[in-house]
């Protein structure tokens, strides 16, 4: 038997205890917001917050976890995604597939609460969760929106305009979106 | 718990309508309608919410809800297409859902949803003008309905945001209210169907926001690897690492003791799985597993006896040839100056970040899979194929792709593998799941290739000839032989075609021009990866295109810009994106640029990449800018997200490697086959420069622009081109 505290809420668990503790929140407790992605530590889509900081679920033995440690997954990250890092990723649409995007909003909470005002670089360094989509362009700007360090960024679109006829006109727009 | 309450209430039988991303309830999936009570369940569900026609479902409170045939991968292809029924249908885009139909319901209902295949970047330039016309129709049969109701001619009446007004007498009522009458009259004859030009676009042309956003952020979004159904078992799979080999025996002697083991079994000649209570039993028990294999004659292959075999063909006699223009030989022999390389482009992996999975369930008259697909059809097919149960008796319901990428399309391994294990479980739905190691190991890889190619320039450094072979794997004969004719695989000179109409022509007009294919085949499967062959064919032309234009001592978007006089679409993206980066302009002491244009899938694209290069190799992306011709956009802020996400793809192509080593794939992890994390992204402008004189795709055109764009870059800030890839061959590493 395990105990597990997820969210708040305390789990008894009957289960092998070198099970990872990503397969244990899938698979025991049921909660399919974290992601397999690797196996090995790698790709961060397993990322979920442990006494507040961000740890990768799928190379933790569940032996290893102590009952009093708080675990929170991207369920538990609050109750009506009103955390800042997810109303930016709404307000800048950064998710394409998705399937990443949980373990970059756990990574970049658990950055944000460490360093609230991160630059560039500090971004660089915390975020090195794999998403395949390619959304990492818009995870910084949405990053910098969350922290409100006042960066502009995001998408940045120029509407041009290759013929006469195009209802765009010839005038270069530049978007940030 | 939300997650367990979303996959009960997908089992409803009732619940036709699901879920409404604008009210924040989620785009639930699966829709269990089994083939036969779907017209029942429809009816019944029509009763309240009446079917307009297949497109369009008006509630009593004024939603529309658009249905939608093809899959969503993240390209937000959902969102496009719904934009565009939208604006024909003219309702309020604040009231909109989307439903995703199922393959049973389309073959049920005699494919009224046409290609549920979504590949090729075909999803809306495929489909835009039925999807446009169904909007169109239902449109009309609303405002015939209020007509008639009011008796006033239909003519008088006009319709915005789902509102329809009679300025003559004052009245207006709304979509929800007259959307039962509406279903009943007969639709209107598709030729009399108007489409709006695209000027006068509101909904569409416009970058709203996706619909899919709010599950993404808040772990409720479901993916089939998170489906949950009544006493389901799990799966873990290993096929044999050797490709062509088979499994000669195992003992299971002493994993079937384990906690919660609940079978082993064969799949095929070719894999064991182990089947479970949970996924990581069946996986620790598989491990576990000693399984002896018969690896079968591909064990003696190697990267290096596949190099051996492809540079042959760069100089054997049984190539054909998709262009031969003029004499390219005799005015390269005849020339004042030659240029020769040969480039290479290894296979790559496509990587979902879902890995391969799908759940089958199968009865003795009924089989079911759900499953993230590129073709639920496929899926479908699959399915009867494997379980023995004619179509009718099918079901597969998609779900949202962790990634697709070309790898979710035809091959449909996944849901032959589970299907093949499902069935030695009669009743019991099984949920297979790969581990990364063997979702890398089993893929259906980008084709590894070689170039020769070959330059001749006069007295002036003009391009006289050229000639162009490529030696490669074929997708075709992996996949589909039947579209090999005479011989001629043209599907490998993708973007080099000069005949072919529309989709991926050359964007150079050279007096004597030859280009060569050579097939070589080897024992690793292959497939297409987004963007396919214009991945390797890009590097190919564009960074030789640079060493032409050095050679000749001309500016590299000056040489190419002289070439490119019959070939005004691919001009004016090159100049888009020169124009927006400032090709020319002064940079900071050791930035430098390299530019590329190609075309595929419909759309012309360029790109110019700044890079500087460190005296210890490493490699620096500052910014890039993408220029992108895909006729009409329909969201430029997705058009956006996937020009940003083909910068991240691309990186594959100069970073990535699947080796071969004993017959078997090297790289079977992220620690060891990297992928693009988000310090190595430079800043990405996007330029999109619509002509709105054709429908172009959007999910794969500007890949292949990334790497030589990048490639030639390093050329110039190194003076030495780089022609192998990966990068890491030249002690060069992108940070």
């Amino acid at each position: 038997m395990v105990q597990l505290n997820i969210n708040g809420r305390p789990y008894q668990l009957d289960v092998e205890p070198d099970t990872p503790l990503l397969w244990v929140i899938r698979e025991q407790v049921g909660l399919t917001g974290t992601k397999y992605g690797c196996g090995v530590s790698q790709c961060g889509a397993c990322s979920v917050h442990i006494n507040g900081e961000v740890q990768r679920s799928c190379a933790i033995p569940v032996s290893s976890v102590r009952s009093g440690d708080r675990i929170v997954t991207i369920e538990g990250l609050s109750r009506d995604s009103s955390h800042p890092v997810q109303e930016a990723w709404v307000e800048l649409d950064v998710p394409q597939c998705g399937y990443c995007q949980s373990g970059q909003i756990m990574a970049a909470a658990a950055l944000l609460r460490k360093n609230p005002k991160p630059n560039d670089k500090d971004i660089d360094e915390a975020m090195t969760n794999i998403c395949r989509c390619g959304t990492y362009q818009r995870v910084r700007a949405a990053i910098h929106m969350a922290a409100g360090t006042g960066k502009s960024g995001g998408s940045v679109i120029h509407m041009g305009s290759a013929a006469a006829e195009s209802p765009v006109g010839s005038v270069d727009q530049t978007t940030q979106a | 718990m939300k997650t367990q309450d979303n996959a009960v209430a997908n089992f409803s039988r009732r619940r036709f309508i699901v879920g409404s991303a604008i009210a924040g309830g989620g785009l639930a999936l699966g829709l269990r309608l089994p083939v036969g009570l779907a017209e029942a369940a429809a009816q019944d569900a029509s009763a309240a919410s009446p079917e307009v026609n297949a497109w369009v479902v008006v509630k009593p409170d004024d939603t529309c809800v658009i249905r939608i045939a093809r899959a969503e991968m993240g390209q937000g292809t959902h969102t496009g297409l719904a934009q565009l029924v939208a604006e024909e249908l003219e309702c309020d885009w604040r009231k909109i859902a989307i439903e995703p139909i199922t393959a049973g319901q389309n073959l049920a209902r005699k494919r009224v949803w046409r290609d549920m295949a979504t590949g090729g970047s075909r999803g809306i330039r495929g489909s835009q003008d039925y999807v446009r016309q169904g909007g169109a129709a239902a449109r009309m049969m609303l405002l015939q309905a209020a007509a008639d109701a009011w008796n006033v001619p239909v003519g008088e009446l006009a319709v915005a945001n789902g509102v329809i007004t009679h300025a003559g007498s004052g009245r207006s009522t709304s979509y929800g209210k007259v959307a039962a009458a509406a279903a009943k009259l007969t639709p209107p004859d598709t030729k009399s169907i108007k489409l709006k030009n695209p000027k006068e676009w509101k909904i569409a042309g416009k970058a709203v926001k996706r619909l899919d956003t709010a599950d993404k952020v808040n772990g409720r979004q479901m993916y089939s690897i998170d489906l949950k159904l009544p006493d389901m078992l799990h799966a873990a799979i290993k096929d044999c690492p050797v490709f062509g080999g088979k499994v000669a025996s195992f003992d299971d002697s002493k994993i079937k003791t384990r906690p919660g083991v609940r079978g082993v079994v064969r799949v095929g000649d070719t894999a064991v799985a182990v089947v479970a209570d949970t996924w990581w039993r069946a996986k620790a028990a598989l491990d576990a597993l000693p399984i002896v294999w018969d690896e079968g004659p591909g064990v003696k292959q190697s990267s290096a006896t596949i190099a051996a075999y492809l540079k042959e063909g760069l100089t054997a006699d049984d190539a054909y040839a998709d262009t031969d223009d003029g004499d390219a030989l005799k005015a390269i022999a005849g020339a004042t100056k030659k240029v020769e390389a040969v480039y290479s482009t290894p296979f790559v992996a496509h990587a979902c970040m879902e890995p391969m999975n799908c759940t089958v369930r199968i009865t003795a008259d009924k089989a079911e899979v759900w499953m993230p697909s590129q073709n639920a059809e496929a899926s479908l097919a699959a399915l009867s194929t494997v379980s023995g149960l004619p179509l009718a008796k099918c079901e597969a319901y998609n779900h949202t792709l962790g990634g697709g990428f070309g790898r979710r399309g035809g091959t449909q391994d996944f849901t032959r593998k589970a299907a093949a294990i499902a069935k030695q479980f009669p009743g019991v739905p099984v949920k297979l799941v790969w581990s990364r190691e063997e979702d890398q190991a089993h893929d259906f890889y980008r084709p590894i290739g070689q170039c020769k190619l070959a330059a001749g320039l006069d007295q002036n450094g003009e391009l006289v000839g050229m000639h162009i072979r490529i030696s490669g794997q074929s997708i075709n004969a992996y996949l589909a032989p039947h579209n090999i004719k005479d011989g001629k695989d043209r599907r490998q000179v993708q973007g080099l075609w000069k005949t072919l109409a529309g989709d991926a022509q050359i964007g150079y007009t050279v007096r004597n021009m030859r280009i060569e294919y050579a097939m070589r085949n080897t024992h690793v499967p292959v497939g297409p990866w987004r963007g396919v062959n214009t991945n390797q064919n890009g590097i190919y032309l564009e960074c030789f295109m640079d060493e032409v234009a050095r050679a000749a001592g001309k500016d590299p978007l000056e040489f190419r810009r002289a070439l490119m006089h019959n070939h005004p679409k691919h001009l004016g993206v090159l100049n888009a994106a020169a124009e927006k980066a400032g090709w020319g302009k002064p940079l900071p002491a050791g930035v430098h640029r390299g530019i590329a244009q190609f075309m595929g899938y419909g759309s012309y694209s360029a790109a110019v990449a700044e890079v500087s290069v460190s005296a210890k190799g490493e490699v620096k992306v500052h910014r890039m800018v993408l220029a992108l011709n895909c006729g009409h956009a329909v969201n430029p802020a997705t058009i956006a997200a996937q020009v940003e996400g083909s910068v991240a793809y691309g990186f594959d192509s100069l970073q990535s490697q699947c080796t071969v080593e004993n017959g078997r794939i090297v790289e079977l992890n992220f620690d060891t086959y990297p992928i693009a994390r988000l310090a190595q992204l430079p800043k990405i402008e996007t330029v999109i420069v619509p002509t709105y004189d054709f429908w172009g795709g959007v999910g794969e055109p500007t890949i292949c622009v990334v790497a030589p764009s990048i490639m030639n870059a390093i050329y110039a800030a190194t003076g030495k081109p780089v022609r192998t890839l990966p990068l890491q061959h030249h002690g060069l590493t992108l940070v």
